[in-house]
């Protein structure tokens, strides 16, 4: 007798909790769900699925190239970033199952992609593989690749560097599990001539990144150089050379409005420009393509969009595109 | 008045209170609802395809929420379990790749070394009585620290690769990382290894004489030692199951991705711990669920694939799933102090 008001109490309050926490995200869902209704768009449905970290400055201007197109071209373009290879494979399994018409995925981990990449394949949906993983894009089924040799470009900065009287180099590498950073390393080391030393840094704690570089530069006074891979890094690579009051030249690889205007300053001696917007602009392209007029770009060789080197001759008209977020 | 309160002590307790007074109950409530949601918006995620998706990533998270919320029902946390199933990934395929291992072998010496690891955990806990969270935070960056310089000794790269041309693969996989045609739809074999693993982790907590150990040394380590229940042994066992755990994930990983970086795993172990708090367990140890961690990481896996399959901006992503996860474990709060009520 005494315990049903209390039942009764209780299965109020359960009702309650319900209500209010299913409330809150439908509230949030409803504007969103109307911006982009996934398969709804006449013109069609591409999936982006890259290793890049949301809000990292290189990967958004990936995604600006690739909603860009998907504008002009009147398709609905989706772009989602996870750097776990994992987590990644399941993006791609997730555009499968929607049945996108075409998936845009870069590769630093092919190994780890392949069965993912396999039954996109299998499925009959055109994977387009952009920035690392050339070697492996064919032999997956991609119909192309658009990206940088990763060699290629290393050495390309090594030659700039030695030309500049870089003997001992400090090559900065952001993230732990991307082979493409490495090779980097690498083919600077093979034009340089001199010695390249590795630092890993996390690119998610940019003090960090500066506390660590200074710490370098200060207990090896040989280093005269420095090569960052990314700009954000650059721009803490530059604080470190400042704090340490070292003399080392700082090269980088890829853009951002503050490289352009460190590079104007002469604090950045050149960047590695990799075009990376035509890595998010040229895919949805060739997909739009593919699925309109069934061409395919390449002829099974990737199709390059770098590297280009931004000095302090061209860095003013850089700029402007820079600031816009297109380079 | 006082005869009615002596009188319920005695009487049996209803069907409906005993329900209530489970811990899961919050984590059921937060599953239907997230569900619910979803499932409203996307037809793809209530699809046999869709549901394969998010099961996926709650399948290997579930595996380890599970013994995470046995050792937090046990009073103590694991930071360095993320990153062990990364040195577990790394030391089968650095075995079997580049010093021609057979997959088996080189996935027991990963157990190996994942369980003297956790040994030591255990250990260093017990006798030197410091918090777990700082003890399990230094293997976490030491862990971290080898993973990377091991790796990176032996292989001159950042990722070791190729585990699919090594001997014994294709068995190992098939157990550990294959699939399961169900109607035309393919389920990962990982979804039954958490199964397991929660069978018997809930077996464990409500059927043994362990099960009782874990929640007197959650509870009160003082008062259980009093009563003989051997504490030190029961930590340092949780401690070596969280280890287990953590192999069996590394293993599925590898053997699914067939390489592994040298950096996985960071930043795993807090969805680990929020998976078993979602599921009812309290930070401060002697309550908790088997059955609620793998809930709380079914609606992990579905707010995490969901709010994919509803098209949302991928910069928004980490809000939205933080705002879901707050809102779970709200809910799951509300209905656990109202049980509470009930209980008393």
């Amino acid at each position: 007798m005494r315990r049903t008001p209390i039942v009764l109490a209780l299965l109020g309050a359960l009702t309650l909790s319900g209500c209010s926490s299913s409330g809150s995200p439908g509230a949030q869902s409803a504007p969103a769900a109307e911006n982009s209704p996934p398969a709804a768009a006449g013109g069609g449905t591409f999936s982006v699925i890259t290793h890049g970290a949301p809000g990292d400055s290189f990967w958004d201007v990936v995604k600006n190239g690739a909603e860009a197109a998907g504008k002009k071209y009147g398709v609905t373009v989706t772009y989602q970033g996870d750097g776990d290879p994992g987590k990644q494979s399941q993006l791609i399994d997730q555009a499968v199952s929607q049945k996108v018409d075409g998936i845009v995925v870069s590769m630093a981990n092919p190994d780890a992609l392949k069965e993912a990449i396999g039954k996109a394949v299998a499925a009959k949906i055109p994977v387009v593989t952009i920035n690392s993983g050339a070697d492996s894009s064919k032999a997956f089924g991609a119909i192309t690749h658009v990206g940088q040799s990763e060699d290629v470009a290393g050495r390309g900065a090594g030659e700039q560097l030695k030309a500049a009287g870089v003997g001992k180099l400090l090559c900065v590498i952001h993230e732990a599990g991307n082979v493409g950073l490495d090779q980097r390393c690498k083919g600077a080391e093979q034009t340089l001539g001199g010695t390249v030393e590795r630092l890993q840094v996390d690119v998610s704690n940019l003090a960090d990144v500066t506390s660590k570089v200074a710490a370098k530069l200060q207990s090896d006074k040989q280093l005269n150089g420095v090569l960052a891979l990314n700009p954000a890094v650059a721009i803490a690579a530059r604080d470190a050379i400042k704090d340490a009051g070292s003399q080392a030249k700082l090269a980088t690889f890829d853009l951002s409005g503050d490289v352009v205007s460190a590079i104007k300053d002469g604090d950045v001696l050149f960047a590695v420009d990799q075009q990376q917007y035509l890595q998010g602009w040229l895919p949805i392209t060739f997909l739009y393509l593919y699925k309109n007029n069934l061409n395919t770009v390449g002829g099974g060789l990737p199709v390059n969009t770098g590297p280009g080197f931004v000095t302090k001759d061209n860095a003013d008209q850089v700029a402007k595109l820079a600031e816009a977020g297109t380079r | 008045m006082t005869a009615t309160a002596a009188d319920e002590r005695v009487a049996g307790v209803g069907p409906l209170r005993r329900l209530l007074i489970r811990p899961e109950l919050g984590a059921v409530v937060g599953l239907v609802v997230v569900f619910a949601f979803f499932a409203s918006q996307s037809a793809v995620f209530r699809s046999p395809d869709g549901i394969a998706n998010w099961l996926d990533p709650a399948a290997t998270l579930g595996i380890m929420a599970v013994a995470i919320a046995l050792l937090m029902i046990g009073g103590e946390f694991d930071l360095s379990a993320g990153v062990l199933t990364g040195t577990t990934g790394l030391i089968l395929v650095t075995l079997a790749t580049r010093y021609g291992v057979n997959v088996w072998l080189a996935m027991l010496a990963g157990l190996v070394v994942a369980l003297a690891i956790g040994y030591a955990n255990g250990l260093i806990v017990t006798r030197t009585k410091l918090p777990s969270f700082i003890v399990t935070l230094g293997t976490f960056l030491m862990l971290q620290g080898v993973n990377l310089g091991v790796t990176k000794a032996l292989t001159g790269t950042v990722q070791v690769s190729g585990l699919r041309r090594a001997s014994g693969f294709e068995s190992a996989r098939v157990l550990f990382a294959g699939t399961i045609e169900i109607g035309g739809t393919s389920f990962r074999v990982a979804i039954l290894w958490w199964i397991l693993v929660t069978a018997v982790a809930t077996w464990v907590l409500m059927r043994s004489r362990p099960g009782n150990w874990i929640f007197a040394v959650g509870g009160d380590e003082q008062a259980a030692r009093a009563v003989g229940v051997p504490a030190a042994r029961t930590k340092i066992a949780l401690f070596m199951t969280t280890a287990f755990a953590a192999w069996l994930v590394g293993s599925i990983l590898a053997l699914r991705y067939t390489s592994v970086q040298a950096n996985i795993g960071i930043g795993q172990e807090f969805i680990y711990i929020i998976a078993a708090v979602i599921g009812g367990c309290l930070l401060t140890g002697g309550y908790g669920s088997a059955i609620g961690a793998s809930i709380g990481a079914v609606i992990f896996g579905m707010a995490d694939k969901g709010i994919v399959f509803l098209g949302w901006d991928a910069d928004w992503f980490k809000f939205f799933l933080g705002a879901m996860l707050l809102l779970a474990t709200l809910a799951n709060r509300l209905v656990r102090r109202y049980a509470e009520e009930v209980k008393r």
